[in-house]
């Protein structure tokens, strides 16, 4: 632990030293995403499936469709789960076990960006009363498989859990049972959201962080967007954000989600 | 936190279902140490929010593999208790509240001067005894106040309010019920010093100048909520002046 942290230190001034003269590691412009490529419907045994890499890192999403009771506040609202598994081979910095802050937040954004855009628009996802006069709807379970970490997982993910949900198809309900062979339809989706990830180190903002820039970060910031509009925000790290830093982001981040979801199937 | 599919009319005759107008706070009352075996603590109550804040530290750090040798650490728990919300909540962490303690500690990460208790750990609890919408703002400023308690050496207060949008307006700290049925809840947190954000999250869906204009609004209300902050911790020093005092004659 302390020899990491020793070599961290070291990797931290480098990348910082960098970035006070307006260089990155990799030799990107600060407001340039590594190369980013996006496949759909490799599994076979979900309902939807999209891998998304950016530079290294590697993130694979499956859907699966189920059917269960609503929330009892909102009977006739379909339900969507979203969670994130750091799988211990992506990174040796990731260990099994119960899911660390860090998963959970990330599997947290990806879901208000989703849910803030009616990305799944689980307000039609309702199937009606059961023959006892339950109310059942769908559920969407959005499975978030990190496999390889190089930074900026959010975007990663992102990005793979929205082209999952495109990917998806409704299977066939009948008298209380779902039929998994038979298909009805795409999930309905309203938007397609999408996220831009931004670090901060030395009062400069660099767009999607790697590894070793990621962990030299001041603080973080992930903007979701929809076209024209902002559906989700997070700030996390220690450090601060100015308002004309977050002003230059949501501006980046609206122009750079056009862009992303140019690589989207729809 | 969604909008949309179920609607509830928010604003009746241009006010707010609890009277209030669309800038207006809800009122916020703050009173510091009010523990006695924590080193520093604060109450608030914040509308119908009720939060206690506790800290301990900087003390040995546990476990030994969470130390870091340069710097303290910041542990920090945010719950709120079963009873503080309509439904009975479960006891114990749920993913919530593990990610609004995760942003809550980073809001003060670079506020607290750790650099100086290298190889400890501050631990930072907040009780949310009641929840009315904005609970992780509310949690912050008793925190805030509970460090300064402490006597945790500080660059600044950190203040927070959350910002949203009901009825297509934007509209300043809004309560559950406008938070459950309103379309959008910017909860942020600003440094006392230099105004930046320690802590900026955002649902919902808006524009670029809408966001903007809602932290606008909520500077103001920052601001506000500073002063009280400042006045909660005089109010300590006061009355401890007091006591001396009256020890000494």
């Amino acid at each position: 632990m302390a020899v990491l942290d020793v070599l961290d230190q070291i990797k931290r001034g480098y990348i910082r030293d960098m970035v006070k003269q307006n260089k990155r590691i990799d030799n990107r412009a600060f407001d340039e995403y590594r190369k980013v490529e996006v496949e759909q419907g490799m599994i076979t045994s979900a309902e939807g499936s999209a891998r998304a890499r950016i530079g290294k890192s590697e993130v694979l999403v499956g859907v699966k469709i189920g059917v269960g009771s609503p929330f009892p506040d909102r009977p006739s609202e379909g339900i969507l789960m979203t969670n994130a598994e750091f799988l211990p081979l992506a990174s040796s910095t990731f260990e099994s076990g119960p899911p660390r802050e860090d998963s959970i937040e990330l599997a947290r954004v990806v879901d208000r960006g989703i849910r803030s855009a009616n990305a799944v628009d689980i307000a039609s996802l309702s199937l009606g009363e059961d023959e006892e006069g339950r109310p059942k709807v769908w559920i969407t379970f959005l499975d978030i498989y990190v496999i390889d970490h190089d930074g900026n997982l959010q975007d990663a993910a992102g990005l793979a859990a929205m082209s999952a949900i495109l990917n998806t198809q409704l299977p066939k309900y009948e008298d209380g049972q779902i039929v998994r062979e038979e298909k009805t339809g795409p999930l309905p989706s309203k938007a397609t959201a999408l996220s831009c990830t931004f670090g901060k180190i030395a009062d400069k903002i660099i767009l999607d962080p790697c590894y070793a820039e990621e962990v030299s970060l001041d603080s973080k910031l992930t903007i979701a967007t929809v076209k024209d509009h902002i559906c989700a925000c997070q700030k996390s790290g220690g450090g601060g954000l100015s308002r004309a830093e977050l002003d230059y982001c949501m501006d980046l981040a609206l122009k750079k989600g056009e862009e992303l979801r140019g690589k989207l199937k729809a | 936190m969604v909008g949309g599919a179920t609607t509830k009319e928010l604003m009746v005759d241009g006010k707010r279902l609890d009277g209030r107008a669309l800038d207006e706070l809800r009122p916020v009352k703050i009173t510091a140490s009010v523990l006695n075996n924590a080193d520093g603590s604060a109450y608030i109550e914040w509308g119908k929010n009720k939060v206690i804040a506790g800290v301990f530290g900087p003390r040995p750090c546990h476990p030994k593999r969470m130390m870091d040798p340069y710097r303290a650490i910041i542990k920090s728990r945010y719950r709120l208790a079963p009873f503080s919300t309509s439904d009975h909540g479960r006891a114990g962490p749920n993913r919530r509240s593990i990610e609004l303690s995760k942003v809550i500690r980073e809001a003060f990460e670079s506020r607290v001067l750790l650099e100086q208790f290298p190889q400890t750990m501050i631990e930072l609890t907040v009780e949310v005894l009641e929840a009315d919408g904005g609970t992780r703002c509310a949690s912050l400023v008793a925190a805030s106040v509970a460090l300064a308690d402490a006597g945790i050496p500080m660059k600044d207060l950190v203040s927070a309010v959350a910002v949203g949008k009901i009825n297509d307006q934007i509209a300043l700290d809004l309560t559950g019920v406008e938070d459950n049925y309103g379309d959008s809840d910017i909860p942020f947190a600003l440094a006392g010093r230099n105004k930046e954000l320690m802590l900026f999250q955002m649902d919902g869906v808006l524009t670029k100048e809408q966001i903007n204009q809602a932290l606008d609004m909520g500077t103001k209300a920052c601001e506000k909520v500073h002063q009280l902050q400042v006045e909660a911790l005089k109010r300590v020093y006061e009355s401890k002046k007091q006591e001396v005092e009256a020890k000494e004659d």
